[in-house]
């Protein structure tokens, strides 16, 4: 077994067992703290695969933005009825149940016959960002020996028709529309002093 | 990196060792660092508030941080009674492992790195920014309203910041085209008008933006809201003792260390000295020419780092609106105004615009460096005569003059 495959199943572990403990957990802080671990074991999981983008984007995304507005929400909701939570046996039934068929279903497709062939990585480095901006614009041809800027020395390449940079930039302006739409129908009521 | 294990250990074995070493380097700089930089601290506030700072242990107070070392370790390490103890004893952890991880992709100089990551840059803002999850669960766990309050305002303000920061570093990124540090550094070899700081006026600028939201986003006075003596007793430490306490310090001088490396890579050259038209590596061999180079990157980076305690010295904490006004009505206009000049900059500027653009910010930035050192380096203007005060207070009568005419 080799360092990567040692290395992988140790976080793999990590991360699975940090997402029972979101699970288990009674209190709804700590639970935030697991999906903070289990956040970052998918993150070293990518990393470990080579995803270096990906890992990154994933620990900018959801643990340095996403979850910290979790745990800001719910430190300030955390009292009450809130503050320990624990399911009722039907809720354990209905979310075991569901999880054992996802976990099924995945395991069914990884190792079943429909499976993708294994591929071993090529030498030398990985490709970069680069061929990701430049499919964005439509080159499908980036090669991963370009150099490390991705942008291909001195060669002309074909462009696509479709680029996908134009839809990807039409969806986030739309997450940001339902932003500010959120900010706006949540802000606090207040009459225009007289 | 050159694989240097690799001559006396089998692959897997030489991987290791190479992480272990890696790691023991960096832990080395975060401590070394943070030890002359808590005596500095203290010089720097000693100076500007005219005193001597610490000069009892060791020459000229150096050993004070050790001296501080076993009082911190010897202290009770205690937690309050309402605390979730669990998360009040992992908070320092969570917060110097964020300082720590941004170092894995820190070039100190040509192939001086832990890890070579393709999106390096992106790498080292991400893992910063979820330094704040410590400081949150810190002023959670705590069960003080003061440490609460900390911990909220943390959020608020590292999650405003970090936007502008991470805007600020795509503009140099659109001058380099990659997020690859190492190749970022080595980009900018040669002479110092070849650093993107002096690219164009809008990476100048960047430069300062970036800068002061990094000072903002390490928590550093005038943005230390989380702390905040003057309202919040400690803010999110104020329940911390001991060893857990100097932990957060560690994480604190670690991130300072963290970003101003990063600055020092985007826009100061790297590891480069800017005086030598030569890429030392390729000149000297890997060490003799890396030796230079972490001796120049380290530098750079406690240059950055006193002008951080200069900051933090001279001006006032800002209130919590202030803040948050300064990020989102000031610096995320500004840096969202700088991302598209370098934009337009890269498509439409001509050549000689260009090149006559880079001399005079650089020759500009050195007069103005050189005009500063002469006005410190400058003797005081001489006393008046025996008792009486110089300067703003000339003419005024003193004890000693008070009865003379």
């Amino acid at each position: 077994m080799s360092l990567a495959v040692a290395l992988f199943a140790v976080v793999a572990l990590a991360t699975g067992a940090s997402a029972l403990g979101v699970v288990l957990s009674r209190n709804i802080v700590r639970a935030a703290v697991w999906l903070l671990f289990t956040l970052i074991g998918v993150a070293l999981n990518y990393l470990l695969l080579g995803a270096e983008f990906v890992g990154a984007a994933q620990l900018i995304v959801y643990v340095g933005g996403t979850l910290v507005l979790v745990v800001f929400g719910v430190m300030l909701t955390a009292q009450g009825p809130l503050r320990s939570l624990a399911a009722r046996p039907a809720e354990w039934a209905v979310g075991g149940v569901r999880a054992a068929a996802l976990f099924g279903l995945l395991a069914a497709l990884a190792l079943g016959p429909h499976a993708p062939p294994a591929v071993t990585p090529p030498d030398g480095p990985l490709p970069g960002v680069g061929p990701l901006g430049l499919a964005f614009l439509g080159f499908p041809d980036a090669s991963p020996a370009a150099n490390v800027t991705g942008v291909p020395d001195g060669k002309v390449f074909p462009r696509t028709p479709v680029a996908y940079l134009l839809p990807f930039e039409v969806v986030s302006v739309h997450l940001l529309v339902v932003l500010i739409g959120a900010a706006y129908l949540a802000r606090a009521k207040r009459r225009a002093k007289a | 990196m050159p694989s240097f294990w690799s001559d006396f250990l089998q692959p897997p074995l030489s991987g290791i060792a190479f992480g272990v070493t890696a790691v023991a380097a960096i832990f080395g700089f975060i401590s070394g660092s943070a030890f002359f930089a808590i005596w500095a601290e203290r010089k720097v506030s000693a100076r500007m508030q005219d005193r001597l700072g610490p000069t009892r242990v060791g020459p000229f107070g150096l050993l004070q941080s050790l001296a501080d070392g076993i009082k911190l370790i010897s202290k009770e390490d205690h937690a309050p009674a309402g605390a979730d103890r669990l998360l009040f004893r992992l908070a320092p952890y969570l917060a110097f492992c964020a300082a720590f991880c941004g170092y894995i992709a820190l070039p100190f100089g040509a192939g001086l790195v832990a890890a070579e990551l393709s999106v390096g840059a992106f790498f080292m803002l991400a893992v910063l920014s979820s330094e704040v999850f410590g400081v949150v669960l810190a002023g959670y766990a705590s069960a003080n309203k003061w440490s609460l309050f900390g911990g909220v305002r943390e959020a608020a303000q590292v999650v405003s910041y970090e936007v502008p920061r991470a805007l600020c570093v795509v503009v140099p990124v659109c001058v380099t085209g990659t997020l690859n540090l190492t190749t970022i550094g080595t980009q900018q070899a040669g002479w110092f008008w070849g650093w993107n700081l002096f690219h164009d006026p809008f990476t100048f600028l960047a430069f300062f933006v970036f800068f002061v939201t990094a000072t903002a986003s390490c928590k550093r006075a005038p943005f230390d809201l989380a702390e905040a003596e003057s309202e919040l007793v400690a803010g999110f430490l104020t329940e911390y003792s001991g060893f857990r306490w100097s932990i957060f310090f560690l994480a604190e001088y670690g991130s300072m260390f963290a970003v101003s490396g990063l600055a020092a890579l985007l826009f100061l050259g790297g590891w480069h000295t800017g005086v030598l038209p030569f890429e030392p590596t390729a000149e000297w061999g890997f060490w003799l020419g890396n030796l230079l180079n972490l001796a120049v990157f380290a530098a750079k980076c406690w240059a950055l780092v006193l002008v951080m305690m200069w900051m933090r010295w001279s001006l006032p904490r800002l209130r919590i609106d202030q803040v948050m006004t300064t990020c989102l009505q000031y610096f995320l206009p500004i840096a969202c105004a700088l991302l598209v000049g370098v934009c337009l900059w890269q498509l439409l500027a001509p050549p000689a615009v260009t090149a006559a653009t880079r001399y005079v910010l650089a020759f500009g930035t050195l007069g103005a460096l050189l005009l500063l050192v002469a006005s410190v380096l400058r003797p005081p203007a001489a006393a008046g005569p025996a008792g009486h005060l110089p300067g703003a207070w000339a003419g005024r009568a003193t004890p000693l003059t008070a009865g003379r005419k």
